[in-house]
């Protein structure tokens, strides 16, 4: 049976990218257990509209954990305090009545505060414009069994490739790296004989553009692992390493 | 109006063939001087604008997300129907095409259907090639699974998360394009209306959801790929941005609306637990490769599920349909799910919900197996209802997942306004009444990779490139009027907020439009649609100014949309006067509660033109002929 309950929530407010924010308190009376975090937000938007308050901004689509778009920083954690889970599968259960739960945005240099809780990642779609893909127009294809990969390869790409995009990774990060995500494509790719002839321009290419971004560097803190939703692996910036290193020392055309 | 499906001459097996032999050409110099505006980034809309642009089209890309990589096709998870045969199994790209004829109770374009086809093995050979990580097998060749409404192995799959892979690929093609400067990207973006100069789609007006900007564009064709409109019903698996304004805003600029009751019911979903519930969850379809359905014999069984022994149980599906079992389409599925539930033997606090049981599979093939066949979708299911699947069954219940109706286009995919082509699920044409599983995405990325190169380039090379500009009165008047529905909207200021009226209309359709409907409760829901559209506009609270982001906006902007169509749904499901696929009319069923089709006076695509009043749309009816294949009682006992 669900539970009801109430939750304190202390929202960070920001009406624009260059105004000040802060702290609003609110309460929200009737949640229960049953809910997610998201939908505790909207009992409370809810709440604020008829109170004539403007609404929390928030981004969220799909609400099962694949879209990436939604994504806050839970008590001092980004997507809150269940491992491998995004906000929007955290749900009320994990929670006492009586709770009081701090939300802010992702906080990065390369992720302009747009309003509230909404930020803009375009930069994470310009570090993938860079090079993370195949060069292969429509139309052009060998059959699909054509070249077989290893089951192990095969995995070991999908682990990467399952990454959502969200940039938790990078707000978990003291240095604002956005280096597990585009480790994370480098290595899917890397992975696969498919994504074996640019594996060199790709990954200078897409290192260069990280930084350029105003991404940080690296330094093995290894946050980024622990608050990702899909629980990708800090190997894959290992192999961002490697594949950068190669590629200098190659001197490949890029 | 005489709807003219272009569908080219010569047999079912050549009739594409000829149509590439035949169709004008595009010379590769000239490309470069039409512009493409492609509305959606999913996987219709991305594999199209990649594709265009890889040719030498000027592309324009717009989608409602932050990101293109996050269009709704992103959630879909089961897999990606092909007739490659690698199985060894007897499919062929024929069974492919009888198994989704059929599986739409023959209510689809025969002609659209084979040809989704035979291009479906081009599918799987392009997205290998740009790195989708599809499941192996050890000797480094590609697995296949099951699903429902086929007897045959024919669904690739990328674990259970097949839609995200598949429209990554396509955004990574896309973001090359950018990269090169072929596709300009416009996200944040929300589609208000369709430009029409001298008859032809010309523009689209947006709003900048970040700064509120009304934006002119103009293109010498537009792309909608918008996606389907199952945020109807409010509660749905469709992501919460999901929404039909696009293709309403086409609609009623005289673009028509086909089959909009032809609305997918899909049977395994995560039940309802409250009021505030503002979406549901789908579990995959592939669970019923190894899940078994089941409600207890007896109504009101109070005993948890592991203590109901194994004869007290009614494995329905297999019973009623030994042949297919748990693996009938949908629509079958989901109907006697209901039909259980309504007989009070139904499971769980609400009495809405049926097991889904793996504990037979985990005893045969052991828990790794099916840890790695389906670990994800279990943790997902344990995350949200806070049960673990390994040891209790799965409670699940239909919900609206899909619609098989959209704008009506003819065999080109161009609707009944010239240059306005519509791509996936926001176009009518290849699931007629009920989708298969595994066949949205085939549909998606077939249109946006393997068809639509063809037909634009048929389309663009009979008209002058960049002939008009956005300073026209067309233009001017589109902006003007979407200006002044924003400001109306904010100018209500009444008590009601846009959720409650969202609610309220889902409520509606579900009980009346929804997975069993009769002609009593259609033609009552009609007057509470229209009372309820009239509350809104003069009760709607809206919050905040056009001005900035207002994501209460922008849904109020879609909700009121909303309402408009499940009036058209109503409306339509009122017209067709029998039982078809998901369009269950409780007057036309067989004694065992069986769907009976009425062929001879309702084998047709009911196609809607609006005429200026919501309420009183225009019928066109183009009948569909089979040629090919003899119109049966569809049968997977």
């Amino acid at each position: 049976m669900a539970d009801r309950m109430t939750i304190h929530l202390k929202i960070w407010r920001q009406e624009g990218p260059d105004a000040p924010g802060r702290f609003e308190r609110y309460t929200v009376e009737d949640a229960n257990s049953h809910m997610s975090f998201l939908e505790l937000l909207d009992v409370l938007n809810e709440q604020l509209i008829r109170e004539g308050t403007d609404p929390v901004e928030f981004d969220h689509d799909c609400r099962e954990g694949i879209c990436g778009s939604c994504g806050v920083v839970i008590d001092g954690i980004a997507h809150g305090p269940q491992r491998r889970t995004s906000a929007c599968q955290l749900h009320m259960r994990h929670y006492a009545d009586g709770d009081t739960i701090v939300v802010e945005p992702w906080r990065a240099k390369a992720f302009p505060i747009v309003r509230d809780l909404v930020v803009d990642r375009a930069a994470m779609d310009r570090i993938v414009e860079a090079g993370g893909y195949v060069s292969v127009d429509t139309g052009g294809a060998p059959d699909a069994n054509a070249i077989p990969v290893p089951k192990v390869s095969s995995d070991e790409a999908f682990d990467y490739a399952a990454c959502i995009g969200c940039g938790a990774c990078i707000a978990a990060c003291p240095n604002s790296s956005a280096s597990l995500f585009t480790g994370a494509k480098i290595a899917h790719l890397a992975a696969l004989p498919q994504g074996h002839p640019e594996r060199a321009r790709r990954v200078v290419r897409m290192v260069e553009k990280m930084e350029a971004e105003g991404f940080g560097d690296c330094s093995n803190h290894a946050e980024c692992e622990a608050v990702c939703p899909k629980g990708i692996s800090i190997s894959a910036i290992a192999t961002m390493r490697r594949e950068y290193m190669k590629a200098a020392f190659a001197g490949q055309d890029v | 109006m005489i709807l003219d499906s272009k569908v080219p001459a010569g047999p079912l097996q050549e009739k594409w063939d000829n149509y590439k032999n035949s169709v004008a050409l595009v010379n590769p110099a000239n490309k470069r001087k039409y512009t493409v505006l492609v509305v959606g980034t999913g996987l219709a809309g991305g594999s199209a604008a990649a594709s265009l642009a890889e040719l030498g089209y000027n592309v324009k890309s717009f989608c409602i997300q932050d990101s293109a990589r996050r269009a709704h096709s992103i959630a879909a998870q089961g897999g990606i129907n092909a007739a490659k045969n690698y199985p060894n199994d007897g499919d062929t790209v024929w069974r492919l095409f009888y198994d989704t004829i059929k599986g739409g109770d023959y209510r689809a374009r025969e002609a659209n259907v084979y040809r989704l086809a035979q291009i479906s093995n081009s599918i799987i050979d392009q997205c290998v090639a740009q790195g989708v990580p599809f499941a192996r097998e050890y000797g480094g060749l590609l697995d296949n699974r099951s699903f429902g409404g086929a007897q045959v192995s024919r669904t690739f799959y990328s674990r259970g998360q097949t839609g995200q892979q598949l429209l990554l690929g396509a955004y990574q093609a896309m973001a090359r394009q950018i990269d090169a400067g072929k596709i300009e990207m416009m996200p944040r973006r929300e589609m208000l209306d369709l430009v029409v100069v001298d008859g032809r789609a010309r523009g689209i007006i947006t709003r900048n959801l970040v700064t509120g900007e009304l934006e002119r564009h103009v293109g010498d064709a537009v792309l909608l790929s918008t996606g389907g409109y199952g945020n109807v019903y409010y509660l749905s698996t469709n992501a919460k941005n999901s929404n039909v304004t696009a293709a309403w805003r086409c609609h009623k600029r005289g673009a028509h609306f086909a089959n909009p009751c032809f609305t997918q019911i899909h049977p395994t979903c995560i039940p309802v637990s409250g009021d505030y519930q503002s979406k549901l969850t789908l579990m995959s379809e592939s669970l019923r490769n190894d899940g078994r359905v089941w409600v207890p014999k007896e109504t009101g069984d109070p005993r948890p599920p592991s203590e109901i022994p194994e004869d007290e149980r009614d494995y329905y599906l297999e019973r009623r349909y030994p042949s297919f079992g748990n693996l009938v389409p949908r629509d079958v599925a989901s109907r006697a799910a209901k039909a259980v539930t309504d007989q009070g033997r139904g499971v769980g606090e609400t009495g809405l919900a049926v097991y889904l049981d793996f504990r037979d599979a985990i005893n045969r093939l052991g828990k790794n197996v099916i840890e790695e066949r389906y670990g994800n979708l279990f943790e997902m299911y344990e995350r949200i209802t806070g049960e673990d699947p390994y040891q209790v069954p799965m409670s699940i219940f239909p919900a609206v997942h899909y619609t098989m109706g959209g704008l009506w286009v003819d065999y080109e995919l161009m609707s009944n306004i010239l240059g306005l082509f519509v791509l996936g699920e926001a176009n009518f044409s290849d699931h007629g009444a009920n989708r298969l599983g595994a066949s949205a995405l085939m549909q998606g990325l077939a249109d946006g990779y393997f068809v639509i190169p063809y037909t634009l380039g048929g389309y663009l090379a009979g008209m002058d490139a960049g002939d008009t500009d956005t300073n026209t009165a067309e233009f001017a008047q589109a902006e003007d009027e979407s200006r002044a529905r924003i400001d109306k909207l904010l100018s209500v200021q009444g008590d009601k907020t846009v959720t409650e009226f969202h609610r309220e209309l889902g409520r509606l359709v579900w009980d009346h439009v929804g997975m069993s409907r009769t002609k009593e409760g259609l033609q009552g829901v009609l007057s509470e649609i229209q009372r309820l559209r009239e509350e809104f506009w003069e009760n709607v609270r809206i919050p905040g100014t056009p001005d900035t982001f207002n994501k209460n906006l922008e849904f109020a902007g879609r909700v009121a949309d909303f309402m408009e169509l499940a009036e058209l749904m109503a409306l339509d499901a009122i017209d067709r006067d029998e039982s078809c696929g998901a369009h269950f009319r409780e007057e036309y069923q067989s004694p065992e509660g069986e769907a009976l089709r009425n062929d001879d006076d309702y084998a047709y695509v009911a196609s809607w033109e609006y005429t200026g009043e919501v309420s009183k749309p225009k019928l066109h009816k183009e009948e569909l002929e089979f040629e090919n294949v003899k119109l049966t009682t569809r049968s997977y006992k």
